[in-house]
Order: structure tokens, then sequence, then C-alpha cells
């Protein structure tokens, strides 16, 4: 009954392509930006906000990214965590190389790092194929943190090999560093993550994303109806790691402040990964999704014990928490192979009849 | 330049100088790669037979270890906390197939692959939980002193890997061409409609194909356990098996055995003579560029199935 198309007519074909073409669908996403910028900032603590929005926020665009790269291009990407301590790295390096350069532009131009070392590393892939190319993915990981930890000149050779921010303002407002409040750091993430999702899901919809899904459908067809495989394969790869550095970058200088090469680990590759899958592949907003499930579900899992007055040891609870992220990866691909994007797609569906059966 | 040098010329140099020195590394390079091998023989069965990338191979040589060295622990003599390790690694290998497998059906192999990732996730839990996290010692009563053969110093302990991984290469081979499971094995390897429609239960094969590979996990276990003791860092140890995978292919045990070789003898010799002129600790990306590098000319690996695209 609400939630309803009939009756909207386009009269242009601007009209007709627009990212949301129903009338409720763009009142939603109103209201879901106006309590994003507005009423999440004034309502949650400081404590909320750097626990769990912030990161949540980071782990989208890194989702995002590998989304762009695995779930619309089908090149299973097994690198992500490289790919972000590169944009880290490079965030980091800029910003004290140019300390007068606007962190925005800092952010903008690690992105533009590390989309040139996924280029690089995106070149085995026309070769290479399948859980061969996820394999050889995983060469970038190791090589990108090892080289990190290795040479000293990334850490503008301090001895403990750790990245510390540097206190940076947009408009005045301090974005990183000891003096930036939650909310400034808060509100500057949600602003590049609009950005960023708008203009990854007008790239999906595009030519270009096209082009992805037809390689990832099948590339060899999709050679023969005229998309370049080399330059197609070699844009998801960029765009994937563009969105993956400015993650590390966000994740480095407004999440944690300060980091070092192995909070880029393979687990984080993984973490990221199970995000899409979970959140549903080839899909934008299940990229946010599974960001929310993967951010809230350990904080979930230790407190509920608590909350239930279980006594736990805290290595009981480490390994109970992998047992049930593990338990719960498993039940979620059996339930829901295509993620909790193809549940929210059913739910609309369901939602256009209601409350009448037909 | 004189870096281009250093780097280019003078572990040459010391190779010349030293060849048998050169031949020790080798040799501790070839063994090493055997151990290798063995992890990734898991792999490559149940890739073959089922066409399921299964990342938990890593996760069972962990648990197999654990669970045969803490039933140990537990009073029980050695030859029985086997047979009770390998009871353990069968229910496993059918709770696997029922619990997760039979479900999942006819999907894509990544959700598939996702979902040995969760299976991963869930025995590192579950086996450290029962068990305990912290390292345990495991001794089988192989010596580890240093043995000499022609001028050549070789640890004896890699020696009797060796020789195990060579049985049970054996072994797994014979079962494979020769029985009439192991032409089941092969049949639903090649084709699992086929297959199916000559009469050869899928489900069972399944079964037995993940009990296989959880008995080299157990073996592989035990000579890794019994190398660096028995603890979480053994389910890294699949890490290290991924590139010999690519290398060999997925689907050949022949390429998982050369390909074993290779990464450990190139990742020796580079880590003796080359490591420290670039800072060393190579070890966590070596294997991986190297397999890339010859993936560039064999993308299927050096033995695997040609791949043959149709539109």
């Amino acid at each position: 009954m609400l939630y309803r198309e009939a009756g909207q007519f386009k009269t242009s074909y601007s009209a007709d392509q627009g990212i949301f073409p129903i009338l409720q669908d763009r009142i939603g996403m109103a209201i879901i930006l106006a309590v994003a910028f507005v009423a999440v900032p004034m309502v949650a603590s400081d404590y909320f906000l750097s626990t769990i929005f912030i990161p949540f926020l980071v782990f989208s665009v890194a989702a995002i990214g590998l989304n762009i790269l695995t779930g619309y291009c089908g090149q299973l990407s097994l690198g992500t965590g490289g790919f972000m301590a590169c944009g880290a790295y490079a965030a980091y390096k800029f910003a004290t190389a140019f300390p007068e350069l606007n962190i925005v532009i800092v952010f903008l131009l690690s992105g533009g790092i590390s989309a040139a070392v996924g280029v690089v590393f995106g070149v085995p892939s026309l070769r290479i194929k399948g859980f061969y190319l996820a394999v050889a993915t995983l060469a970038s990981q190791f090589f990108l943190i090892w080289l990190f930890t290795k040479v000293p000149w990334f850490v503008n050779y301090s001895p403990s090999g750790v990245i510390s921010a540097p206190p940076r303002a947009v408009f005045g407002w301090y974005v990183t560093g000891i003096e930036a409040t939650a909310e400034a750091k808060y509100l500057f993430c949600l602003t590049f993550v609009a950005v960023l999702a708008l203009v990854a899901k007008n790239l999906v919809r595009g030519r270009i994303g096209r082009a992805w899904m037809a390689i990832r459908d099948m590339d060899i067809a999709a050679e023969i109806i005229g998309i370049r495989p080399l330059q197609t394969k070699l844009l998801a790869f960029a765009v994937s790691s563009f969105y993956c550095g400015v993650a590390g970058a966000l994740w480095a200088f407004i999440y944690t402040s300060s980091v070092e090469a192995l909070a880029f680990d393979i687990n984080r590759s993984f973490q990221i990964l199970f995000m899409i899958i979970i959140g549903g592949l080839g899909s934008i907003l299940g990229a946010f999704l599974g960001a929310a499930f993967i951010v809230l579900l350990p904080i979930f899992l230790s407190a509920v014990p608590q909350a239930m007055g279980v006594p736990v040891t805290t290595s009981t609870l480490a390994h109970l928490e992998f047992m049930i992220f593990g338990g719960l990866i498993v039940f979620f691909l059996i339930v829901e192979p295509h993620g909790l994007a193809r549940l929210w797609q059913l739910g609309k569906e369901k939602l256009r009849l209601w409350p009448f059966p037909h | 330049m004189d870096f281009a040098i250093d780097f280019l010329f003078e572990p040459l140099k010391e190779i010349w100088e030293f060849p048998i020195f050169f031949v020790e590394v080798v040799v501790g390079g070839i063994l090493t790669g055997v151990m290798y091998s063995l992890v990734a023989l898991g792999f490559v069965l149940i890739f073959k037979a089922s066409g399921v990338f299964n990342f938990a191979q890593g996760a069972m040589v962990l648990c197999a270890a654990l669970t045969f060295v803490g039933f140990h622990e537990l009073g029980v003599p050695q030859w029985l906390s086997l047979i009770l390790t390998l009871g353990v690694m069968v229910a496993l290998a059918f709770a696997i197939e029922r619990i997760v497998l039979r479900p999942l059906v006819n999907q894509a192999p990544i959700i598939l692959f996702m979902a040995t990732i969760g299976i991963t996730f869930f025995i590192d839990g579950f086996f450290q939980m029962v068990w305990g996290e912290d390292v345990k010692r495991l001794d089988i009563g192989i010596p580890k002193e240093p043995l000499e053969i022609g001028g050549v110093l070789v640890n004896t302990f890699d020696i009797v890997a060796a020789l195990v991984a060579g049985t049970l290469v054996g072994v797994l081979a014979f079962f494979f061409q020769s029985t009439r499971i192991g032409r089941a094995l092969r049949a639903v390897a090649d084709d699992h409609q086929a297959a199916q429609s000559v009469g050869i239960p899928l489900q069972t094969i399944w079964v037995i194909v993940w009990s296989v590979a959880g008995i080299v996990a157990l073996v592989a276990g035990i000579m890794w356990g019994s190398k660096l003791g028995v603890q979480f860092s053994l389910a890294l140890i699949a890490l290290k098996a991924l590139p010999v995978l690519i290398l060999g292919g997925f689907t050949s045990i022949p390429g998982a055995i050369i390909g074993g070789l290779i990464i450990g003898v190139g990742e020796k010799v580079a880590e003796v003579f080359w490591a420290a002129k670039i800072g060393g600790g190579i070890e966590d990306w070596f294997a991986y560029i190297l397999a890339l590098f010859f993936l560039m000319f064999r993308p299927q690996g050096l033995f695997g199935e040609r791949i043959i695209e149709r539109v």
C-alpha cells in the first residue's frame, strides 16, 4: 500500500533513468541521509560513534571497493588488506611531506596511488582466472605488507614502525589527530562514504558497470561482443583499489589515528570478503549491510554472555566468537547465498503487495 | 648500481665458491618442499573430487594434530590416539558433508569456497576450545640429529618426513588407480553428472574424499607438529601450501609434489642468498611471487587440466 509505484509516470528519459525512480525510495533515502548526517551525531555518544559508526563507514568503503572487483567484475581478490595498507601509507607520506595539502586531496591522492598499485597486481588477471587468481592476489597482500614493514622510508624512519595521523583540519574543524572530536570525524567519514557510494552506484549502472558484469558472467563472450577485457579488468582493479586505498587512509587517519602494517593483514582481507558475501555480491547496498553485520556481530557476541551473567574466560570467548562467526557464515550461505541485499529485495517485493495478498 | 651488483652477482659468486653449501641449501629446500606438498595434497584431493577449493585444509591439519596430542596427553597410548584421531577426522568429514556441502549443492564455487572459510573459523575455534591453546610438544620418536651424506649435512627428521610423504603419495596413487573406490573418485572428478548417472553415489564419495583429506591432514599435522610444536600457527601452514597448489595445478597430485619441491627450493635459496640484501623476512611472499611467475606462462599451473573455454 505504502510502497507502490502505481501512478508515478515518467515523462522524460532522465527521470526514467534516475537512481531512485520510485518516490518512496527517494523519501527513504532522504530520511536515511538526514538521520545519518543530523540525528546520529546529535544522539550517539562519542563511544558509539568511534567504535561502531566510524568503523562501519570505513568498512563500507572497503566493501564497496571489493564488491566492484569481485561482485561486479567477478575477479575474486584476497588482497584487499594490502591495498588498504597502500592507501594508509600513501596518505601518511603525502600528509607528512606536504603539510599544507588539504586532507581531502591527500585521501584522494592516496586512493590514486593504490589504484596504480592495484593495476600492477591486476595485470596477471588477464592470464589467470578463478581460484588461481584468488591465490595469486595473496601475493599482493603479503608483498605489500612486507614492504611497509621492512622499508623504513614508508614510516618516515620511525623506530616503532607505527604511523600516526598528523592533525589536519577541514573548514577549520579538526578531523584527524587528538583534537578532532568524534562528531567531526564521523561527519567527515560520512561525507566521504556518501559521495563515494554515489559514484560507485552510478559507475555500476552505467556502461562501465555493464562491461564489468559482462566480463563477470563470461569473459570470452564479452570479448566477442566488443568489450575489451584488458581495459575493463584493469579498470575494475583500479577503481576497486582506489576505494580500498581510501578506506585504508580513512582507517589509519580517522578510525584508529595510528596504525601499523599488521592491521591490514590477511584477516582484514577475509573480513571484507565476508562482508560482501554476507551483504550480497554485486550490490552496493549489500556492501553496507555486510559491513554493518560484520561490525556489529563481534560486539553483539561479546555483549550477550556478559548481559546474561555467564562467566566466560576471555580465551574461551575468543574461541566461541570464532565458532559462532564461522557457523553463522555457513548458516547464511545455506539460507541465502545471495546475501542480505537479496533479502531486502524480496522484502520490497512483498511490500509492494502489502497488505493485499495479490 | 652498487646495489644491483651486490644483488645480482654477489650471491652467484657465493654459490660458485661454496658449492657444498649450495647443495645443502637445495636439499634442505627439497625436504621442506615435501612438507609443503603434504599439506597441498589435501587441497588437491578435495578439489579434484568435488571442485571445492577447501580453505579449511589448514584448519584440519591443526585439528588433527591437536586431537592427536590431546588424546596422548590424556594418557592414551600413541597408536590408540592415532586411531581415535582418524575416527575424529572421519566424523568431521561426515559432519561437513551433511551439514555444509549437502545444502549447498549446485551453488557457485565462490559460495562453497566461502563456506569452507566458515568451516575454518569453526574448526579453529572449536578444537582450540576443546584442547586448549598452549603450545604442545609432539614427539613421535624421530631423531633430529644432522646426518652427513656425501659431505652434505641433512636433518634426519626431514629425511623421515620426506619418506613419509613419499609413502603417502604412493598409497594415494595406488588407492586412486587400483581400487574400486579410487575409480569412482576419478569418475566423479571427471564429470559429476556422468558419474551419478552410472550409479556412483556422490554424497558417499564426498564423505570418502573429505575423510582421505582428513587423513592426509593428520599425517601433515603430525609431521609439522613434531617439527614446530602443536599450536595455532599450524593452521597458517595452509597459506604456505597455496602457492604450491597454484604452481602445480589444483587438480594434479604429482603437481602438488613438484610444486612443493620448486617452492621449497626456490624459497630456501632466495632466503639464504638474497633475503638479507633486501631486509629479510621474505618467506611470506616469495613463494607467491614465484608461483605467479610460473602462472604467467601456464595459467592452469604446471600440471593442471588445460582450461578449455567455449562460448
